[in-house]
Order: structure tokens, then sequence, then C-alpha cells
């Protein structure tokens, strides 16, 4: 092993550790089997401690060119990918649990508080009439209601 | 149909980019939202008071006949499971 090596697996660990959180957000987040559980991010975590673990054992060798600088950098970039990881599972894990108690929801068996807003053109609708308006001449079995966080 | 604290102008990008049919309603002020006590407040990206997820299954008369109120909001109802339980309509 030469001294002057350039750390790779050390900073691929960290860059993929990046990558292992941000393309849950950005890209696993739109396929339900993936975003449900972070199977594919977690994956990608294990392959980024993998990396950071050749990258600790490189930072830390003896024959380093310079020993001590190696040292506190191969630390330092550890800790972050290791402060990035908690992150994601604190978002996903804790964070996504953060939500009020909603004992006042309507419960199977009530009806539903009637309400009239205004769609994405403008025009106003009411549920109550959603219910009353045929489609293709016959009464609607009924309606699903989807309340969403927001499109962010 | 879909209820959020977006204005009409958020939702038609949501839409666009989508390309969903069905309404989508804008209660920007949280009023139904708070009627159906969902608020989650100030989660919203400016801070706004925005809803929890919620899925409601109502039939002709207004009743609800399923709800999926999930405890962790990155997990979500799954298509085929609504449309299995929109089955219980017939």
């Amino acid at each position: 092993m030469t001294a002057r090596r350039f750390n790779w697996p050390l900073w691929a660990g960290f860059l993929l550790a990046l990558i292992a959180s941000f393309s849950y957000f950005s890209f696993f987040v739109r396929f339900p089997i993936t975003r449900d559980f972070p199977w594919a991010n977690l994956l990608l975590f294990v392959g980024a401690a993998i990396l950071l673990v050749m990258g600790i054992g490189r930072g830390f060798a003896r024959d380093r060119a310079h020993p001590t600088r190696s040292r506190i950098t191969t630390s330092i970039v550890s800790l972050f990918s290791v402060v990035i990881f908690a992150l994601f599972v604190f978002t996903i894990f804790v964070v996504g649990r953060w939500l009020p108690p909603s004992t006042g929801a309507p419960h199977v068996g009530q009806k539903v508080p009637e309400f009239t807003l205004n769609d994405a053109n403008g025009k106003q609708v009411s549920l109550n009439e959603l219910l009353a308006t045929p489609i293709e001449g016959k009464p609607p079995k009924g309606v699903l209601l989807i309340f969403y966080r927001g499109y962010w | 149909m879909a209820i959020s604290a977006d204005t009409p102008e958020e939702t038609r990008n949501l839409i666009q980019q989508a390309g969903y049919t069905f309404p989508f309603l804008s209660d920007r002020p949280a009023e139904v939202i708070r009627r159906y006590d969902l608020v989650h407040a100030h989660a919203g990206a400016d801070g706004r008071d925005i809803s929890r997820p919620a899925e409601f299954l109502i039939d002709a008369s207004g009743t609800v006949r399923w709800i999926n109120l999930t405890e962790n909001y990155w997990i979500r109802a799954r298509p085929g499971d609504i449309l299995d339980k929109a089955k219980l309509l017939q």
C-alpha cells in the first residue's frame, strides 16, 4: 500500500450516504413499495457503511503520508455520514408519526359534515351535490374523500 | 376527491404534473380540515396548518363506511386496497 493514495472509499461512502438519504424524497417515495418502508434506502446505507469501514481502515493506516490529518478527516467524514443516517431514520420513523390525535374525526357509521369548497379552477363543489349528481345517468354509489398534506 | 390546505394555484401545478382527473378542492384556511379534526398545526412548508393524511369512503347517504388514518404520514393506503374497500358500496 503506497502512502499517498486518495482515500476513495471514505468519500464514496459519504457520497453514497447522501444519495441514500436524498433519493428517498426525490425518487423512492413515488413507489408505495419503497415508500412505506424505505428498504431500498437502507440497503444504500449498508453499502455506504461498507465503504466507510474500508475508508476508516485506510484513513487510520500507519503508512499514511499525513497520519494525523488523515485520522481527523476520516473521523469527521465518518461522523457526518452517521449523522446523515440518523437524520434519515429520525425523519422517516419518528417525525412521520408526529400526528395529531384526531379523535373527533368522523367514525364508521357517522354522517360526515357537509362542505362546499373551490376546486382547482375556482368552481364551487359541494359534497351533497356531488352525491346527488348522477354519473352516466346513475346515482353515485358514494365518494372517496382523500385528505392530503399538500404539494411540497 | 382530494382536499388539502393548498391554494387552487398550487393544486393546479400538482394536477398538471400528475395528470389527475378527479376534483381537487382547496381548503387554504383549513376550515373543513378542522371540522373533520384532521388539522396538523403549522406542519406546512410555510408554517400553515395542513391536513394529516386520511381517506374516507362515504356512501350515497353521506355515511362513513371505511376510514384510513395512517399512524405514519409516509405510509399511505394503496389504490388496490381502496378499490377493494369500494366494493363495500355495492
